[in-house]
């Protein structure tokens, strides 16, 4: 089973150099106990572009397509066997990058 | 006739959870569980009458809703096994079995007790899954739509399975954390039968803190070494114990100094200072729960208030603010003050509090009384309207009003 945990940033600070090593310990602790999938940051709000091509004509719109004070700044998948392992997982992601987390359970099939 | 009601109410009250648990262990789906335990009882209902009580009803109903569950499956199977086989809730064992601990209705109620679900979730699937109350009983209880709370509780059920929230006790290492959530959710059910909200309910709901009492007395069969378990059971009996006396027939509340301890439950305050005097003995360091059932064995141990051994109340507030060093503790250990050291040291302990306690109808309510001792009515009357305005029960709405009509 595999969960998304996305990374919530309230302010516009971006990772301290302590947060970026407590992350790439935590990192390496996901790897090495095999729940690490993928994990990965993301540029801000202001350099997301949203896209509509349902009606065959490519939309374009500059931004997000939802301005929030809180934005997901990024994200873990994590493979673990149930909520409860997800969200011991998710609480060290949140304690090493100082931020709070979301944890969602990816479908399966 | 009667017999076969009053069977199948016993085997209501008995056998639901069980029924629920182990299907939700066999078959992997609360759903399932649900419905099948449901239709299997309204089964009884039509076949015990005529084909009599069955010598085992826990038996004849788990073997009845198996069978409906594995009817349902097979249908549904048909149509997308895929899908079905997907959803199947995880369920693993623990590779050391936790014993003593190892039912399936604790399974079930851990699972119920989620913290990965809000509050008024798990209350109302507890109420729902180990409880056996039907939605609309748990909507009227808690003054919702039927919808809405059926929307509650499948949306409850449709987290559990797609976010994978497991079905088993948790470790020795969250237990403790886990237990106390459990704990909360049927204080939480105590409490809002004991003094429910909303100015057209009854100001006792019965219902609820009968049913928050069955299912604590529950998990103290699962769990009998637990000292807040044992302790939350103290407490409610103890509560419950003075339910007649503390609503007049007017619809009053009468507090605590005034009530006819006559009518007092001594069955269950027996019962509840066993469970007090049991966990004395244990010599652990008792939790918040034992505590404030150690503080209600002091009140239920005097014949007459006016014996009532505050010096031991307040030592006890003493070792719950220890503990718990919330506004509302120390709100009601000054109240203890009052009654050996005047209400004067009690109102400046009280006034400090107000910061935090504005919002609260009893901060005001304890003030008012305190300011009434004093003789200054102008100030308890405000403190009164402020209790009036803020309190949500009828019964106390009607007693703050009357105390404050008495002013002089």
């Amino acid at each position: 089973m595999q969960y998304l945990v996305s990374v919530i940033n309230d302010t516009s600070e971006l990772a301290t150099p302590d947060e970026m090593t407590a992350i790439d310990a935590f990192n390496d602790r996901l790897q090495a106990d095999g729940n690490w999938v993928f994990a990965a940051g993301l540029g801000s709000p202001s350099s997301a572009t949203v896209i509509d091509n349902r009606a065959g004509e490519a939309m374009i719109t500059d931004g997000p397509f939802l301005e929030s004070k809180e934005y997901i700044v990024g994200f873990w998948i994590i493979e673990a066997p149930d909520l409860d392992v997800a969200l011991k997982l998710a609480a060290g992601g949140s304690r090493a990058c100082n931020r709070k987390v979301e944890v969602r359970p990816l479908l399966s099939e | 006739m009667i017999d076969v009601r009053e069977a199948i109410t016993r085997a209501h009250h008995e056998e639901w959870a069980r029924v629920v648990a182990a299907l939700t262990r066999r078959f992997g789906d609360l759903d399932i569980a649900e419905e099948a335990t449901a239709e299997a009882f309204a089964t009884a209902v039509e076949r015990w009458p005529a084909d009599g009580i069955p010598p085992s009803p826990g038996g004849w109903l788990t073997t009845t809703a198996k069978r409906i569950a594995i009817d349902r499956i097979r249908r549904e199977s048909k149509r997308d096994d895929k899908q079905k086989q997907a959803q199947m809730l995880y369920d693993d064992d623990p590779a050391e079995p936790p014993g003593a601990i190892d039912d399936e209705r604790l399974r079930l109620i851990f699972t119920c007790c989620h913290p990965a679900l809000a509050m008024q979730t798990r209350v109302a699937l507890t109420l729902r899954m180990v409880g056996g109350l039907t939605v609309p009983e748990i909507a009227r209880a808690f003054l919702v739509q039927e919808t809405a709370m059926e929307q509650r509780i499948t949306r409850a059920k449709a987290k559990i399975k797609t976010a994978r929230i497991p079905y088993r006790v948790p470790s020795a290492d969250d237990l403790p954390a886990r237990m106390s959530g459990v704990l909360t959710v049927l204080f939480l059910v105590f409490n809002e039968g004991y003094l429910a909200t909303g100015p057209g309910t009854d100001p006792l709901r019965h219902d609820l803190t009968e049913e928050a009492i069955r299912l604590t007395r529950l998990i103290r069969t699962l769990m009998p070494h637990d000292g807040e378990v044992a302790g939350l059971l103290a407490l409610m009996l103890l509560t419950q114990a003075r339910r007649t006396a503390r609503v007049s027939a007017s619809g009053q509340l009468i507090a605590l100094g005034e009530q006819d301890r006559g009518t007092w439950d001594t069955a269950l305050i027996a019962e509840g200072h066993r469970l007090v005097r049991e966990r004395l003995a244990a010599r652990v360091a008792p939790g918040r729960y034992q505590i404030l059932a150690a503080i209600n064995a002091v009140h239920t141990s005097a014949r007459d208030a006016r014996d009532t051994d505050w010096s031991q109340v307040v030592a006890l507030y003493d070792q719950l603010v220890r503990i718990d060093p919330s506004p509302v503790i120390a709100l009601n250990r000054a109240i203890a003050v009052a009654e050996i050291d005047g209400p004067q040291v009690a109102l400046s302990t009280v006034d400090r509090l107000e910061g935090k306690l504005a919002g609260y109808h009893a901060y005001h309510a304890a003030r008012a009384d305190l300011l009434r001792r004093l003789g200054r009515s102008q100030e308890s009357r405000e403190a009164y309207d402020k209790a009036i305005e803020l309190a949500g029960n009828t019964a106390e709405t009607a007693y703050l009003t009357r105390r404050r009509d008495q002013l002089g």
